[in-house]
């Protein structure tokens, strides 16, 4: 507390004082339309507390436990088992609809996921110890260091998702396998290896971050240059270094910074500051674009039509081929079909897009007569389908959230299934919640997320040595690509 | 989004305003639905549910016609709501229900299950198409004249931050 009111001292300023250090100013005095949230007292206050992120994940850690315990031991009726509504429901739509586009990371911030590990490794709850972190501490393996991983465990989890949406069983075995991995893994390697190179719900919210108008940095770099302690990444007497791995000093985008705010309290330079900004400001820069999250951003856009197809549209035998457990008229679905379904999941995220993809940017490198290679023009323009792939998961979850959203009341008064009513809502019929609004809203979120995408695609053009000329020959194949994507997801809306 | 911020140029600005007029326009220009949907008529059609389908899967009926569904349930108990029309009804194998409405509203319209049924209940949807589908036309035509625009006001907004 003593060193908390010493950084104190040095915050009171005089209200004019405050409004200049608000606006987090560039050596050329150009603030970027930047504001550090930090300069309101609140905040900074709350940020800095040691228990602000354990209340939080100490919060989601009761439900993410409820959810596993419901899960394995609740009805099997997924509309009435809290595993099933609350984490595909309710969870998801609150990071994929409100956290990951307003606030980036911050589901991070509060995911229960990595901390049994992380408290075991800190032997703390709250406090800094002092001393090494418990387990073996060993270094990632370098090769591994990317999010291949996460890529392939989105497409494990997500290529299972007709039977994890609709099964408590396999969500709350699930749920189980990801906190114990993640407990397994803090204990033989450094800080979140999970969060950093496995979980298969951090490599989404990492690429769709960069979207975000929140962002952690640093106040100054040459700062951090000439502070040779490196307490944020290092850690010091008041807190950990960056779980993340992550050196704040270098930070230029959200991918990987996982607003633990473990910096805010080690850094004794008063350098880290945590910006309102525009939104999509990472997605102009070309430093750190790679073919890892190039291939997230296609897994992405194809999940999400894959998904509308299985799940909002018409077709039967495309939900009994999704699930191999499911039982249909025709008795158990057979594996060779579910196998069918996989393989061509698979091929469409990993070979049919990609291609696609990669065949339009050789079409615009010629047209916009670009200098660099065909695959370094594949990973830049890949990030074109970063707006376009959160807003149309938007768009996909609306649809299911708005509909099935009413299931949420019934389940938290009777989380098991086993007759409770905890709160008087286990009678609350399921009422769908203006369905037929939803189509106009997907319709905006698609048409907006398409404009900022072909913008995006002039930029990339311009960053690559395109004149502008060139930028907008460039632009067009890749516009025509985004717009047949947007129209199929269109035609699965509302065609 | 960042992309955006920087200040426009008097042609930006420009194509700015004509598209989203433009916009505007697909997406609320009055269109003769009635004229376009023909004599409104009867339709009787059979809807069988079953774990995890219905049959037929898509309906496509005109604007204003009467439509009439017998539904039936084969295997177990499940219901048939309409999606903007509000229509409900449910079934037990062996006994069929009828529900009828006017299609006065065009677009496409999902009917789902609305008694639990099994595993893949929330998903076991069907679509009623009321023609001529005018909402899925304009988000179209919205798309296209988005795509469009963008491109038109990158070739335009030449400001210094943009080159």
């Amino acid at each position: 507390m003593t060193a908390f009111r010493k950084s104190e001292d040095r915050f009171v300023v005089s209200a004019s004082a405050l409004q200049e250090r608000a606006e987090v100013r560039t050596t050329n005095g150009n603030t970027n339309g930047r504001f550090d949230l930090l300069q309101i007292r609140p905040i900074r206050w709350l940020l800095h507390q040691r228990a602000f992120q354990w209340v939080l994940t100490t919060a989601t850690l009761f439900f993410f436990l409820l959810a596993i315990l419901t899960g394995l031991f609740g009805t099997p009726a997924g509309n009435k088992n809290f595993s099933i509504i609350f984490v595909w429901i309710v969870w998801w739509a609150l990071v994929i609809i409100v956290l990951v586009p307003f606030a980036g990371r911050f589901w991070c911030t509060m995911c229960p996921i990595p901390i049994p590990g992380e408290w075991a490794q800190r032997r703390s709850f709250i406090g800094k110890r002092p001393g090494k972190l418990l387990g073996l501490g060993k270094k990632w393996p370098r090769r591994l260091r990317n999010i291949w991983l996460q890529n392939f465990a989105f497409l494990g989890v997500a290529i299972l998702s007709g039977v994890l949406l609709t099964r408590p069983q396999a969500t709350g075995l699930v749920l189980l396998l990801f906190v114990v991995a993640a407990f397994a893994l803090s204990l033989i390697f450094e800080r979140r290896a999970f969060c950093r190179y496995l979980c298969p719900v951090g490599g989404f919210i990492g690429l769709y971050s960069m979207a975000a108008p929140v962002e952690l940095r640093v106040r100054d770099r040459d700062v951090c240059r000439t502070h040779t302690e490196k307490t944020c990444y290092l850690g010091s007497a008041e807190g950990y270094g960056c779980p993340w791995l992550v050196f704040p000093g270098a930070l230029e985008r959200n991918t990987y910074c996982g607003l633990c705010t473990e910096c805010l309290k080690t850094c004794d330079r008063n350098n880290i500051v945590v910006n309102l900004r525009p939104p999509g400001s990472d997605l102009l820069v070309q430093k750190g674009r790679r073919l890892d999250e190039a291939f997230k951003g296609f897994i992405m856009v194809a999940c999400a039509m894959i998904y509308s197809a299985v799940f909002l549209g018409p077709w039967g035998w495309l939900k009994d081929m999704a699930n191999p457990a499911t039982s249909s008229g025709q008795g158990m679905a057979s594996p060779t079909r579910y196998l069918a379904y996989a393989g061509a999941f698979l091929a469409i995220n990993l070979l049919v897009l990609p291609g696609l993809f990669y065949a339009t940017t050789w079409l615009a490198k010629r047209l916009g007569g670009l200098k660099t290679t065909p695959r370094k023009m594949f990973i830049e323009y890949a990030y074109t389908l970063v707006p376009l792939g959160l807003l149309a998961w938007i768009a996909f979850s609306l649809a299911f959230v708005f509909v099935n959203g009413s299931y949420a009341f019934a389940v938290i008064s009777d989380p098991f299934g086993w007759g409770w009513d905890l709160f008087g809502t286990k009678g609350f019929p399921w009422t769908p919640f203006v369905p037929q609004v939803v189509q106009y809203l997907q319709t905006g979120l698609l048409a907006g997320g398409l404009v900022t995408a072909v913008y995006l695609a002039y930029r990339i053009g311009r960053q690559n040595g395109a004149d502008h000329a060139g930028a907008l020959r460039a632009a067009m194949p890749i516009t025509v690509f985004l717009t047949t994507v947007t129209l199929v997801f269109l035609r699965l809306y509302l065609g | 989004m960042r992309v955006f911020s920087q200040r426009l140029s008097q042609q930006g600005l420009i194509v700015v305003v004509v598209f989203v007029s433009l916009s505007l326009l697909v997406a609320f220009a009055p269109v003769p639905v009635d004229a376009l949907a023909g004599t409104p008529t009867t339709r009787e059609i059979t809807v069988e549910g079953r774990m995890f389908d219905f049959s037929p899967n898509v309906i496509r009926v005109n604007k204003g016609d009467h439509v009439v569904i017998d539904f039936a349930a084969m295997d177990v108990v499940h219901g048939l709501y309409v999606d903007g029309y509000g229509i409900e009804t449910e079934a037990e194998p062996g006994v069929p229900t009828r529900v009828e409405f006017v299609a006065d509203k065009a677009g496409k319209f999902r009917y789902r299950c609305s008694v639990s049924c099994g595993a893949m209940h929330p998903f076991m949807i069907g679509e009623l198409i009321v023609g001529p589908n005018t909402p899925f036309w304009r988000a179209v035509g919205l798309t296209l004249l988005a795509a469009v625009g963008a491109l038109v006001f990158t070739a335009t907004n030449r400001t210094e931050a943009a080159r």
